[in-house]
């Protein structure tokens, strides 16, 4: 009786178990709604500033757009006054360095190594009008440029080699009169062709964005929700949320995805809990350079070889350069796989001046072990090549690259180094032995772009494997499916088929011995049968 | 011939819930540790979730049937004829020699039995489902709904699980060929499905005999 109550008592508890533990979870992400709701909402202007009496009239220069802006917005060029978009440096605690200033004006990269005695060219992305040299003035507020990031008319475009001035062509009164919060195209006119070309650098943002279905970027696809860049890149007081560690090293002020999805946005428990560990962008952005190629190495050491004594260019099949006489050969990738490292917000910048420590030079070196309770997992693209450093100093050697005209030493005009290099260490106040030589480089950047589609995420068996998963590289931590003890494995094993041949061996000569007796007893004894059953 | 009545209803239940469980939560468990695939990682590692917290509340109440019942005196170990047992089957199985101990309901272990599932029960389960338990816990929520990491190492927590589901495994070899060494190869077997076991008369007699001394004392 007692049994019978009891294994009715089992029963009901296993059911109910399983049924609960069976029981498919249908709550539907009401986070997420929430968000697609907030965002389909587009912001309505409260000011159409073509009616504004102050912008109409005509423009001479850019300068008098700026003093127009500024009859209303009367302090706000105090606010991008104090941005890093204009001061191209922020002040920061650096691991190592202590308190120092980095920024576009003294850190240096393995593309067009760094801006110093490159001003003219490089002004092109400075929000300013008039930066020909070190010598800009930023403290005045007419150099303000406006436009370049509240341009809604796709008008604005900055002039080559013009020092932040817009192109001769661009229509200054349509400009000012069309101005309003800044879109893709603004910001992209710079973030997208960083290096020289579109997708250079980032690989994750690209001009393909400006128009792309969500399989490349869920947030920004045109068939998704469209999103413009200052939706996750938030501002107050032009202070915009959000940067990048090939030139800013400490962890604050960053665009995050938990500032929208916070911290647990699945519904699966288990996958919540790995954003302990990996960021979002790890499983969330399983390639990059979705539709354009990007840059994955850049050999400086090729440059300046001439046919019949000119600069010439060599492309591959999908038009991008493979060399350039004026900088070297390139390779390039779509479709890439990211690398993964452990980052914990902090990073520090190879800076102008800097003694090589280690081969290849670390333009950035981005902070983190799986130790550091702060560190996640994130996707880096790992832009690798070579640059001109100085062989007796030991420095990177910061070259003028970009000139007016042939013979004013600029590396582009002139395809000698041994000019561009004088010419870029006297305008940086270096010292410059006259010895140089090409030494390896690489740069980390941080993949945060181009998320997929949910269904597109890296699944759970494309790192917990033991062949060539994408974490394969990280070690010094134990991931379950890709690591184990081999010790324990192989003497686990072997022990494990010993048994199960002791035991075949074992059977083996009862069944032997059990046939025999069968038939000696049936042929001496030949017993009733009884015996046997 | 006699039937004797030797596992009850509960404990068959047990056995075979619990035989069912291991087996799943092996297939499942190796192919987590990336022996081969075959629900595909995710899956795996989902069911073997669900089948460890099934077997956690089987062994609650396997805890608590055999407190209630008594029946855990079955396990206290003895050195009585336990030489005799290891002898018999290194050599007395293969001359058709019987065996040295009788089962009864009183007393279904022999005294090999008593100490390996002694061994079992104490060492090699709380062993696999403390560490795996552990392995499960690695990561938590902290008050402020963010996940935190244990400080405890997992290489040496999937260390003890892995140890222990090889042993299992050697362990589950070794009964299920045990099981062949009764009356008849399958008389064993049979006995955890009925629960009964025929037993020789002569030897149920000795053994009422044994059981009316002890019912005596």
């Amino acid at each position: 009786m007692l049994r019978n109550i009891l294994l009715v008592i089992v029963l009901v508890i296993l059911s109910l178990v399983l049924v609960n533990i069976f029981h498919e979870d249908d709550t539907y992400n009401l986070k997420l709604e929430e968000l697609r709701h907030k965002y389909a909402l587009k912001h309505i202007p409260s000011v159409d500033h073509s009616k504004l009496a102050e912008l109409q009239k005509e423009f001479k220069t850019p300068q008098d757009v700026t003093e127009a802006c500024l009859i209303c917005h009367t302090e706000t060029h105090k606010e991008i006054m104090a941005s890093s978009h204009w001061n191209w440096e922020r002040v920061a605690y650096v691991e190592g360095r202590g308190i120092a200033s980095a920024g576009k004006k003294n850190v240096m990269n393995n593309f067009c190594i760094g801006t110093s005695s490159n001003q003219q060219s490089c002004a092109k992305c400075h929000i300013g009008f008039g930066m020909t040299n070190d010598h800009f003035d930023f403290n005045n507020a007419r150099n303000v440029d406006c436009m370049v990031c509240h341009d809604n008319s796709e008008e604005y475009q900055k002039g080559v080699f013009m020092a932040g001035y817009p192109a001769r062509t661009v229509n200054l009164e349509k400009v000012a009169q069309s101005v309003g919060s800044p879109t893709k195209n603004n910001c992209g006119s710079c973030h997208f062709n960083g290096g020289g070309g579109n997708n250079v650098k980032h690989g994750d943002l690209e001009t393909a964005q400006l128009s792309c279905s969500r399989d490349v970027d869920v947030h920004m696809g045109a068939n998704g929700m469209n999103l413009e860049c200052v939706a996750c890149h938030t501002a107050q007081n032009h202070k915009i949320l959000g940067k990048l560690y090939s030139v800013s090293p400490d962890n604050s002020n960053r665009a995050t995805c938990e500032q929208c999805h916070t911290t647990t946005p699945h519904l699966n428990d288990m996958i919540n809990r790995h954003s302990s560990k990996v960021s979002c962008q790890a499983c969330h952005i399983p390639i990059y350079a979705k539709v354009n190629s990007t840059k994955m190495a850049w050999k400086w050491s090729d440059a300046g070889k001439l046919k019949d004594g000119k600069s010439y260019e060599e492309d591959d099949s999908l038009g991008n350069h493979e060399y350039l006489s004026i900088k070297g050969s390139f390779i390039w990738k779509n479709n890439v796989q990211p690398d993964y490292i452990w980052f914990n917000g902090t990073a520090s910048q190879y800076l102008l001046g800097d003694t090589i420590k280690s081969i290849p030079v670390q333009m950035n070196t981005l902070n983190g072990s799986y130790s550091d309770r702060n560190s996640k997992i994130i996707p880096v693209k790992i832009h690798v090549g070579d640059q001109i450093y100085d062989k007796v100093y030991k420095w990177l050697i910061q070259p003028k690259l970009a000139g007016a005209k042939e013979g004013d030493s600029a590396f582009w005009n002139d395809f000698n180094w041994d000019k561009a290099s004088i010419a870029g260490m006297e305008k940086s106040g270096l010292p410059f032995s006259g010895e140089y030589g090409f030494v390896e480089t690489e740069m980390y950047w941080p993949i945060n772009h181009m998320v997929a589609p949910k269904e597109q995420s890296v699944g759970c068996a494309e790192c917990h494997t033991q062949h060539n998963g994408r974490l394969a590289k990280l070690t010094g931590f134990y991931l379950p499916g890709r690591d184990h003890n081999k010790i324990l494995d192989i003497t686990g094993i072997w022990v494990f088929w010993l048994t199960v041949i002791g035991v075949l061996g074992h059977a083996a000569i009862r069944i032997s011995i059990s046939i025999y007796k069968n038939k000696y007893e049936k042929q001496i004894i030949n017993y009733d049968d009884d015996s046997t059953t | 011939m006699q039937r004797v009545y030797i596992y009850k209803g509960f404990e068959r239940f047990w056995h075979w819930l619990q035989a069912s469980l291991i087996m799943f939560l092996s297939i499942t468990g190796f192919e987590v540790h990336g022996s081969y695939t075959i629900f595909g990682f995710e899956k795996a590692v989902e069911y073997h979730r669900v089948a460890s917290w099934m077997l956690i509340g089987l062994i609650f109440l396997a805890i608590f049937w055999h407190l209630t019942t008594g029946e855990w005196k079955q396990y206290i170990p003895t050195t009585k004829k336990l030489k005799e047992q290891i002898m018999y089957y290194m050599s007395g199985i293969f001359k058709g020699e019987p065996h040295p101990t009788e089962k009864t309901g009183l007393s279904k272990l022999n005294p090999l039995q008593r100490l390996v599932y002694l061994g079992f029960k104490l060492l090699l389960v709380p062993i696999t489902i403390i560490s795996g338990i552990l392995y499960m816990l690695y990561k938590t929520f902290d008050q402020n709904n963010i996940i935190v990491i244990e400080d405890y190492p997992l290489e040496a927590i999937a260390f003890w699980h892995t140890l222990g589901a090889i042993l299992l495994m050697i362990f589950l070899v070794i009964h299920v060929y045990m099981t062949t060494t009764g009356k008849t190869p399958t008389s064993n077997i049979q006995a955890m499905i009925t629960g009964w076991e025929e037993i020789d008369e002569e030897h149920q007699e000795h053994n009422d005999e044994n059981e009316k001394k002890s019912e005596k004392k």
